[in-house]
């Protein structure tokens, strides 16, 4: 099929520069092997789902990554540059398979992915073995950035616990002393939890009580009985896409809004709007991103990916448009010659990023320092109300390095 | 935990089971009583949300939306089964398996080339958009009333259907005997095709009513399948009042599971099933 072809290509693509590359060094032409780095193409490597139920965002990542080098002449550090896709199908048992197809098979100078963090992970132990450079511009396995953290690896979306965390602090600020929590029983639903119990409790809260649900499962009509009858000042929970959307609904049908507040973080409001109707108007959640966010550089670029691809940025793109940014950076700082590995990750840690939802920089861990937005629902929007905290670094317990 | 809680608990699990059992009733028909492993099931249902999502926009009324997304998925069953799952009768499960698996892939596909995979909700109609008030804080919606007592009235309906109708008779004796029912005279392939028309039509009617409450997504019929087949295998392969038994037994288990055993709440239907084949291995009823 076309895997092979191009394999093919590149062989022969090889053979030729080798061979003219040693004719050259042989007649004393050319000083090394420069010639060959600068001819050949950047090779990055996108590893991200394209069907299934994260299929929109892995476009949205692909589409702001793109559009990124697109700004840049369609290059990094001066060489064209040459796109890997492999759909990773959200399936983690798949995961360290299609990474070593990438990096072994196609030769990538760079692997970006990508959402799910179970797939994210087999991803991690692929770079770390490998040595190759790796962006994940989305999963959020607060391990990619703590325990398992390595030079070769960054990230620029968040760790699940940096959403979470600041809703702590908005929360006791407001007098709230008793919080009950509600979320699914799975790696980001825990991170996520811990995040804000973390900051909750540190500014004087009490968690009353912690509610689980199997996942994906999304009956949530004994727990909303029993949030009822233990009355809490606030319920804080951690759900994203159609589980968000049900959960909104039931809310409300369980007559529940207006009597006892609803947050979250704000994957509970993103993308679900349309879905949920008026369920959602007022709820309040945190996040790096948000909807009339008064930054220009947010302006333009929304201005710009609604020109290019006719569609609505939304903050995944903002995280693939980021990566695309910080491998602009890297690429420049050694000319496009991927082979200086240590001045890619050195220029890259230094990195001030112009993003979208505002300029952050790396952390030690290699992960964004970013402001954490406060946000309300507003008809169709999640609008910004304020930043909940400036600057914030995910503590990255566990992680050796820096 | 006092005693209205324990009620309003109690209320949860039978509302919650009744919903399981719309959901599994075609499941029951097909895979109890044709025998064939239809894992496309789940597919059905999305089927029939995305179908209520698109025809309720379309007419402007849920109710009108039910009513053509039946017609149409009653079409759908019909030209599935002439077309693919009448040759695989005779066949060993496991091409059945395949078969139905392969189906889910072309559904999900064909889900996202139509109506893409955003996360979409269907509005309860108005005359049932109001809850009842329970305690000071809690209320309860009325339109999960109204899915439950949709529910019973099924139940009864394919009771009455399966035992005491004539062409009950002939879905019985065709399940058990296929060559004898035809050398009688019967034509069995129309009754089967019109058994899974009625199977694929109840997966699509469940989604269609439930979608309201449960919003419209994609991977939706992967959540609800495995639990269908966990009330089928705890009723009883076969039998539908086995198969309401069931479905409100593990709308139970599942409701106080969350609430007593939060920890392990992801377990609770599963132990149950386990149970229940210990002490019955054929399920609660066995085939009528």
């Amino acid at each position: 099929m076309s895997d092979k072809d191009k394999m093919g290509i590149d062989r022969r693509e090889f053979l030729l520069n080798g061979a003219a590359l040693a004719g050259a060094t042989a007649l004393g032409m050319l000083p090394s092997g420069l010639a060959l780095a600068q001819s050949a193409r950047v090779r990055v490597g996108l590893m991200l789902p394209y069907t299934g139920t994260y299929a929109q965002l892995g476009v949205a990542i692909t589409n702001g990554l793109k559009l990124a080098i697109q700004e840049n002449g369609n290059k990094l550090g001066g060489r064209e540059v040459e796109y890997f896709t492999v759909d990773d199908e959200s399936d983690p048992a798949k995961a360290p398979e299609n990474a070593n197809k990438l990096v072994q098979r196609d030769k990538v100078d760079v692997l970006v992915g990508t959402v799910h963090s179970g797939v994210a992970m087999g991803m991690v132990k692929v770079a770390r073995e490998s040595g190759t450079l790796l962006i994940i511009p989305n999963a959020g396995a607060d391990a990619a950035t703590g325990p398992l953290c390595a030079p070769n690896i960054f990230r620029t979306s968040f760790t699940n616990w940096q959403p979470s965390y600041p809703m702590g602090k908005v929360l006791a600020d407001r007098g709230m002393k008793n919080v009950v929590t509600m979320a699914w029983k799975y790696g980001a639903g825990e991170e996520a939890i811990n995040g804000f119990k973390e900051g909750f409790t540190k500014a004087g809260g009490k968690i009353v009580k912690e509610l689980w649900l199997p996942f994906p499962n999304v009956e949530f009509q004994p727990l909303l009985t029993e949030i009822a009858s233990l009355k809490p000042d606030a319920v804080f929970v951690f759900f994203a896409g159609g589980g968000a959307a049900k959960l909104i609904k039931d809310w409300q049908a369980a007559g529940l809004k207006g009597k006892i507040p609803l947050f979250g973080s704000g994957f509970l409001t993103d993308g679900v709007l349309d879905a949920v109707g008026d369920a959602a108007e007022g709820m309040e959640t945190t996040l790096h991103y948000a909807d009339s966010l008064d930054i220009p550089k947010d302006k333009s670029f929304r201005l710009a990916y609604a020109k290019t691809f006719k569609l609505q940025p939304d903050v995944y793109a903002v995280q693939g448009y980021d990566a695309g940014q910080l491998l602009v950076l890297g690429a420049k700082a050694v000319n496009g010659d991927f082979g200086k590995k240590n001045e890619i990750i050195a220029a890259m840690e230094k990195a001030v990023i112009d993003s979208p939802r505002g300029k952050w920089t790396m952390s030690k861990a290699h992960n964004p320092v970013q402001d954490i937005y406060l946000r309300k629902v507003v008809g169709k929007e999640n609008r910004y109300v304020s930043v909940a905290h400036k600057a914030l670094a995910d503590p990255a317990r566990g992680c050796k390095m820096g | 935990m006092d005693i209205s809680f324990i009620l309003i608990q109690l209320l949860n699990g039978l509302q919650y089971g009744l919903l399981l059992f719309l959901v599994a009733s075609g499941l029951t028909l097909v895979f109890g009583i044709m025998g064939i492993i239809n894992l496309a099931h789940g597919s059905f249902y999305m089927v029939g949300a995305y179908l209520a999502f698109s025809l309720s926009a379309m007419t402007g009324s849920l109710l009108l939306a039910v009513l053509l997304g039946v017609v149409l998925s009653v079409v759908l069953g019909i030209v599935l089964e002439r077309l693919l799952f009448r040759h695989l009768y005779q066949r060993d499960h496991l091409y059945q398996v395949l078969l139905t698996y392969g189906l889910i892939l072309v559904f999900e596909e064909l889900r996202s080339i139509i109506w893409g995979d955003d996360v979409h909700g269907v509005a309860i109609p108005a005359l049932l958009n109001f809850s009842l008030p329970l305690t000071d804080t809690l209320s309860y919606p009325v339109y999960r009333l109204a899915i439950s007592g949709v529910c019973l009235a099924l139940a009864l309906g394919m009771y009455v259907l399966i035992q005491k109708t004539r062409l009950g008779m002939m879905i019985r004796a065709g399940a058990s005997n296929r060559e004898m029912v035809q050398s009688l005279g019967i034509n069995i392939k129309l009754i089967y095709t019109l058994v899974f028309a009625l199977g694929v039509a109840l997966a699509a009617f469940a989604g269609m009513i439930a979608a309201p409450v449960s919003s419209v997504f994609p991977n939706m019929g992967a959540q609800v399948l495995i639990i269908c087949f966990v009330v089928v295998v705890i009723g009883g392969i076969g039998s539908v009042r086995g198969a309401l038994l069931a479905a409100i037994l593990i709308g139970m288990a599942d409701t106080f599971g969350k609430v007593l055993v939060p920890e392990f709440a992801g377990m609770t239907i599963y132990v149950l099933m386990a149970l229940v084949l210990l002490w019955r291995p054929e399920g609660l009823f066995k085939r009528a």
